[in-house]
């Protein structure tokens, strides 16, 4: 199982702007890098994260290999109303994991 | 690994400065690094034709970092991301990574706020370059340059 | 071990420089504002994807006693302090321990199953859970008489030269404390933060990790994981950091 955090307000007003912090477990392997018997470590990254707001797309990042190890990303939207926030990452050797998140809009 | 260690030893000892090229000449793989040039062509295709203006965008990084492997970041950008006027993508480059273009988030008027943070990767001391892409066809841009130094006393890195 | 007794015999009399109280400073202070930001912010710390594996295992049935580490402790955050005042002596290994150690010693011993690899990926993340309930809480070594005398052998260990650069820890981490070595500050040396995420590594580790790090350094033969060296070692590192604010899990450059 691949660990991934994510941090919203516990309560946010309906028209405010709030922060979505995430944070996912992955070695972001460049493919440049050589292993132990001299051959390179294949590239293993994650390609694309998004992030849906009951179910309308309101983020979407491409990664490349630059990106540090365990991936932290940051973004912001507007709080319409309470429901779910959907976040799916995909990337290389079929890698996808899928998280969400409640957000109760007062 | 001790032949590397000497050899980073070596090359630290002769200034502060060697340190970013002791670090370079140690990376166990030879890529063919992006060239200032391939950082002119990644920004080129993402922005075409259109002009490059410099401001709106505040590119957040450290100039100076002990460690290239885990860089914080941020962009923020100067727009009232309404319907009619907001950032749709910003763009972050950098110039000597073995690949120029670091990531591309898409935004729209649904994020209140063009704002993005992450960590990424610094392979040595270069510069940093942020795009901002405007829902009117414009551009707009600001870079940094970053130091890199090494951590002392780093483990072996085949064991 | 030879080396440690030889080294003892040596170097017994040498007095170390100690760094007094008020000057006592985490590594945390030598490391730039954005990588303080990073271990101050627990959604762009990555150790925080440890300890949430931590409080994975923490609850599962494990060996063939069928016990989780709750089943018997609780709540992780009854491990309150614990982390502060380790390593302690251990009763069941008649020997001090660290927490690692501890740990499995509660493996092999309670949930009767085998112990877990050092740096496994379970091992650190359940020392991560365990040690972040001590933030905040003052490093509090125990005033056992058992541990004097290992106490004593780790602060020799710091004081004498050794490896083929011939330097002690304490050249660099009290004499040279401050200053910069290939672009890093030299911190003095506190166990404060551990386990950490370092930057350099990419992953979390432990404070052994990080002495076997600085081991090579010296071009001295690190230790083998859970050698009495390195215990003794971090029973004096937690001495001379005696009531400094514990902030795991860290991060590193
Ligand atoms: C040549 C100088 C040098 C010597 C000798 C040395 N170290 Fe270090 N040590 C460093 C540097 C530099 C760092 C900082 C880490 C970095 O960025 O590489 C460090 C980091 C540490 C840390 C981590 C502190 C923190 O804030 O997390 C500890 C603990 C430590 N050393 C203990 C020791 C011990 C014990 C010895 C002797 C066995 C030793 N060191 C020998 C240079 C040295
Ligand atoms: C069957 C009961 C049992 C289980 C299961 C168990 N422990 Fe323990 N644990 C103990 C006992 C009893 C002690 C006290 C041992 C002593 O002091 O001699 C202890 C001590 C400890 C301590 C030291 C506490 C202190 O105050 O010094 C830690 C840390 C710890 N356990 C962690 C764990 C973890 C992590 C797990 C799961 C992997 C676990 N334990 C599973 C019974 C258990």
């Amino acid at each position: 199982m691949t660990n991934a955090l994510i941090r919203l307000p516990r309560s946010v007003k309906k028209g405010e702007v709030f922060e979505v912090k995430t944070l996912i477990q992955h070695p972001m392997e460049t493919g440049f890098r050589a292993g132990t018997n001299g051959t390179t470590i294949p590239r293993d990254i994650i390609e694309e994260m998004i992030c849906t707001y009951n179910g309308v797309e309101i983020f979407r990042m491409k990664l490349s290999s630059a990106i540090a190890a365990n991936p932290y990303v940051s973004f912001h939207t507007v709080a319409t109303e309470s429901g779910t926030l959907y976040f799916r990452w995909t990337g290389d050797n079929g890698f996808k994991v899928e998280e969400t998140a409640r957000i109760t809009v007062a | 690994m001790d032949q590397a260690l000497t050899r980073r030893r070596f090359l630290a000892r002769s200034g502060a400065g060697a340190a970013g090229a002791a670090l370079v000449s140690l990376m166990p793989f030879a890529p063919a690094e992006a060239a200032p040039d391939d950082l002119a062509r990644a920004i080129k295709e993402v922005v075409g034709s259109a002009r490059l203006n410099t401001g709106k965008v505040t590119l957040d990084i450290a100039p100076l970092v002990e460690n290239g492997n885990t860089v914080p970041m941020k962009v923020m950008v100067e727009s009232p991301m309404t319907a009619k006027d907001h950032v749709k993508a910003i763009h972050v480059f950098n110039e000597k990574n073995p690949q120029p273009y670091v990531l591309n988030a898409t935004l729209g008027p649904r994020a209140g706020r063009a704002a993005i943070a992450t960590h990424i990767k610094l392979r040595e001391s270069q510069k940093i370059v942020a795009v901002a892409e405007f829902s009117d066809g414009t551009f707009w841009t600001a870079g940094a340059d970053v130091i890199v130094t090494i951590a002392a006393c780093v483990e072996d890195l085949l064991q | 071990m030879k080396r440690l007794l030889g080294a003892l015999l040596l170097l017994a009399a040498q007095a170390s420089a100690e760094i007094p109280e008020a000057e006592r400073r985490s590594g945390y202070h030598d490391m730039s504002p954005s990588v303080q930001a990073m271990q101050d912010d627990d959604m762009a710390n990555p150790a925080m994807l440890w300890v949430l594996d931590g409080e994975k295992f923490w609850n599962q049935r494990q060996g063939a006693a069928n016990e989780s580490c709750a089943d018997c402790h609780g709540e992780a955050a009854r491990m309150a302090g614990v982390a502060a005042r380790y390593p302690a002596f251990a009763t069941d290994a008649n020997a001090p321990v660290n927490l690692d150690q501890r740990i499995n010693l509660c493996r092999t011993e309670q949930q009767k199953a085998p112990a877990f690899e050092y740096e496994s990926r379970e091992l650190l993340s359940l020392n991560a859970l365990v040690s972040m309930q001590s933030r905040e809480q003052q490093i509090a070594p125990p005033s056992d008489p058992r541990l004097l005398p290992f106490t004593q052998a780790g602060a020799e260990a710091f004081n004498r030269r050794q490896g083929q650069l011939n330097l002690s820890c304490a050249q660099c981490h009290e004499d040279n404390r401050g200053r910069k070595l290939a672009g890093a500050t030299i911190p003095q040396a506190h166990p404060t933060g551990y386990p950490i995420y370092r930057l350099e590594w990419q992953s979390l580790g432990s404070l052994q990790r990080r002495l076997r790090n600085c081991l090579i350094g010296m071009r001295a033969e690190p230790y083998a994981y859970g050698a009495p060296e390195y215990v003794a070692l971090e029973l004096y590192l937690m001495k001379r950091a005696a009531g400094m604010p514990f902030e795991a899990p860290g991060v590193r450059p």
